[in-house]
């Protein structure tokens, strides 16, 4: 029997051996997004850390200095009244935007007469852009020709104008409530898509067996709406952490700092001032709060029991 | 490059030019002895500049542009922003090194990004020989070692804008010109319900403008002569004993306003005095046709200085904003050529007229436009250039004043005591830590 000669099959090429090759391929298709995830996330991110150890300035480079930039704003009274403020603007908002927008889903998620007409209205907030939104908010808060404030006046509720914008605890509130309204949309049809996913017939079911309302939506829809919310409530509060618009448009900061979040006291800092290293700090002191912020809803969605319902 | 009539006629010879240069020849501006720089072959250019208070100057500025495009065919793309925009664009722009090639700043901005501009000493020394000199306070702003990095465009000046039947009404037969007298008169204007109003809030302009008279006005400095920080001072401490006085006289909430606060609430009858630009009274001016309210404002509106404190001489800040290059651009003759055809007359007389008061001329032969006389009004801004301090007194512009002023260091800094958030002694102290991080102590 003849034995067939190796030689007389050609060896493939190298090109067509990586042609044919699935990981390969694979590698090669993720190629491009890898690229762009470098381009566009990875050296920004790593450029901002770099930034942070410098004393760069605008049109400078500026030189390594390692943690001064750090060591100043950790004794700096208006960083960490701008942590305070981030911290209290996005647990607040958030907070709020949850409840308000879980309570308008499960109301637009009943059979109501026009239906969607609602749905859309609810989401005009968010489809306005947020600096008009907030030149209308800033009008609604005007020291002297707010709206809300002459209304209350009319109706004998108050008999001063409200300085909506000029008292810190005022403005904070101010902000928090526009950024409330702005957000509410968001949440509202993302969870209001969650419910529609809810089968019907596990309500039946639950019905059956006696259920409550408060039986259906504690042991039915929460369980299935968790994921869910976890993936809204962490974008959520994302969006809040690094707002900037709202705070820009409205008080830039003011009064006195009282609203500077952690995103506009970096850009004050960073681009007004041109002090780009003690800017870019300030952004990269932003990251701890916005990885915990991810961490928690990872961890949490990896959470079989969680996602069913149960308890830790 | 220089480049002389004779040239510009061997030049226009050419068959293929000779359309571009009878335009040259046949323009009176470009008729003129002088400076010349020779656009690129295909130049085109994109100017940012600030969005308009004053509308004439803007049309103004536009049709000078058309002017010096049918001149030259340089085409020349004019965009605008708000005017508290223009900063954080032109220092991306520095950064990047990508944007459009000229554009309008404010304040020391040039002296944040010297190397990113265009060296414009030539231009600008040729400019200030031609027309009387430059006016010292926006030189400062557009010059960095002794080289023009910019020229010094306009200054818009900021005076006390009043309603003279309400001064009156308060027993004051005209304006105090002392700081003493002008806090019995903020007094006696909110005792009769028309009270005044300066912003304590981060407004780029008026905040800021506000703060360094109170300042400098008592003799204070945010730095000495070396760029030390002097702000922790007994003059600071007056100043600030003085502005607490004045606050209480003020209509609430000024420590939220922005820039343009203060001309909504005058306008709408809330207010008595403001200090502001000349826009203010253009606006009632201009609209006075069509709403009798504002008629009757703008009639019952005077302008004056803002009063001489304890210092014994007007001291105030003013906005001024300097028309730089940036060094990327590809077609740096073609801008300094734009420039320098702006600057030259007629076209920066056509300019400061139309901008009725609101721009003040930054080159000394221009000081006597027409513009100045034309409406009593308009006095207290002709003098703008001439008379102004730049931030970062009594030191050096550089880098640490541009910060300091855009962290609002020494606005906070009355903020805080005004509003009662601080001792005045804690705000200066405050204010001189946040000013030694700028100033690198």
């Amino acid at each position: 029997m003849a034995v067939p000669s190796v030689a007389a099959q050609p060896r493939p090429s190298m090109l067509s051996r990586i042609s044919e090759s699935r990981n390969a391929l694979g590698f090669g298709f993720m190629l491009p997004a890898a690229a762009l995830l470098l381009v566009f996330l990875t050296y920004p991110l790593g450029l901002g850390v770099w930034l942070g150890f410098t004393d760069a300035r605008i049109g400078r480079p500026g030189i390594f200095i390692g943690v001064e930039n750090y060591q100043y704003l950790w004794n700096d009274n208006v960083f960490w009244l701008s942590v305070f403020n981030t911290l209290l603007y996005t647990v607040s908002a958030s907070i709020l935007k949850f409840v308000l927008g879980l309570w308008l889903a499960l109301i637009l998620n009943e059979n109501l007469p026009f239906k969607s007409f609602f749905r859309a209205i609810v989401l005009l907030p968010w489809v306005v852009p947020t600096v008009l939104s907030a030149i209308a908010f800033w009008w609604i808060y005007d020291s002297q020709f707010s709206i809300l404030s002459w209304a209350l006046q009319q109706m004998g509720l108050i008999d001063h104008r409200i300085n909506f914008l000029g008292d810190p605890e005022n403005a904070r509130a101010s902000v928090i409530a526009a950024n409330v309204w702005r957000g509410i949309p968001f949440v509202a049809i993302t969870l209001l898509a969650g419910l529609q996913t809810i089968p019907q017939s596990l309500y039946e079911a639950a019905t059956l067996d006696g259920a409550s309302r408060w039986q259906l939506f504690r042991y039915v829809t929460l369980p299935l709406l968790t994921p869910i919310i976890a993936i809204t409530m962490t974008f959520s509060v994302l969006f809040t952490f690094t707002d900037f618009q709202l705070i820009y448009v409205l008080t830039r900061g003011g009064p006195v700092n009282a609203t500077h979040l952690m995103a506009t006291l970096s850009f004050q800092r960073g681009i007004s001032g041109g002090q780009l290293g003690e800017g870019a700090a300030i952004a990269v002191a932003m990251i701890p709060f916005l990885l915990a912020a991810i961490l928690f809803s990872y961890f949490g969605l990896q959470r079989r029991k969680w996602q069913q319902g149960g308890g830790d | 490059m220089k480049f002389t009539r004779r040239d510009v006629i061997r030049t226009t010879a050419g068959a293929a030019a000779g359309a571009l240069g009878s335009r040259f020849v046949g323009s009176p501006a470009f008729a003129q002895e002088g400076l010349k720089y020779k656009p690129e072959e295909g130049a085109k250019l994109r100017l940012l500049r600030w969005s308009p208070f004053v509308k004439g100057d803007e049309d103004q500025w536009l049709a000078n542009t058309k002017r010096f495009t049918e001149a030259t065919g340089v085409e020349v793309r004019v965009d605008k922003e708000s005017w508290e925009d223009i900063r954080p664009k032109a220092a991306v722009a520095a950064n990047v090194g990508s944007g459009p090639d000229l554009m309008f700043v404010w304040f020391d901005d040039p002296h944040q990004y010297p190397d990113k501009l265009h060296d414009v000493t030539e231009l600008g020394e040729y400019l200030g020989s031609k027309y009387g000199g430059w006016h010292d306070g926006p030189k400062q702003y557009a010059t960095r070692d002794g080289k023009f990095v910019g020229l010094p465009l306009a200054t818009i000046g900021n005076a006390i804008v009043y309603r003279e039947s309400w001064v009156k009404e308060a027993g004051f037969s005209e304006f105090p010109k002392d700081t003493a007298g002008f806090l019995e008169l903020c007094k006696a204007l909110q005792a009769k319900g028309h009270p005044a109003g300066f912003t304590h809030g981060h407004g780029v302009g008026d905040g800021n403008n506000y703060a360094h008279w109170l300042l400098w006005s008592h003799g204070g400095q945010m730095v000495d002569e070396s760029g030390k920080v002097a702000i922790n001072s007994p003059e600071t401490l007056k100043a600030i004993g003085y502005a607490q006085e004045l606050y209480k006289t003020f209509i609430p909430g000024t420590e939220s306003w922005l820039d343009v606060n203060n001309n909504r609430a005058f306008l709408a009858g809330e207010l008595g005095v403001i200090a502001n630009g000349i826009s203010a009274y253009n606006t009632a001016k201009i609209n006075k046709d069509n709403d009798p309210k504002l008629a009757e404002i703008a009639k019952d509106i005077r302008t004056t200085n803002l009063p001489i404190g304890p210092v014994g001489k007007s001291v105030e800040l003013f906005q001024v904003t300097t028309a730089v290059i940036f060094n990327y651009t590809p077609h740096p003759n073609a801008a300094k050529a734009y420039l320098q055809f702006m600057f030259e007359d007629p076209q920066m007389t056509d300019w400061i007229t139309s901008s009725a008061g609101y721009c003040c001329q930054t080159l000394k032969a221009f000081d006597n436009n027409p513009v100045w006389t034309a409406d009593p009004n308009n006095a207290a801004y002709a003098k703008a250039s001439a008379t102004l301090r730049p931030n970062g007194y009594a030191g050096p512009l550089g880098y640490a004043s541009a910060a300091t002023m855009a962290d609002y260091v020494l606005v906070d800094m009355f903020a805080k005591a005004v509003t009662g958030q601080a001792t005045p002694q804690e705000a200066m102290e405050e204010a001189e830590k946040r000013a030694n991080r700028y100033y690198r102590v």
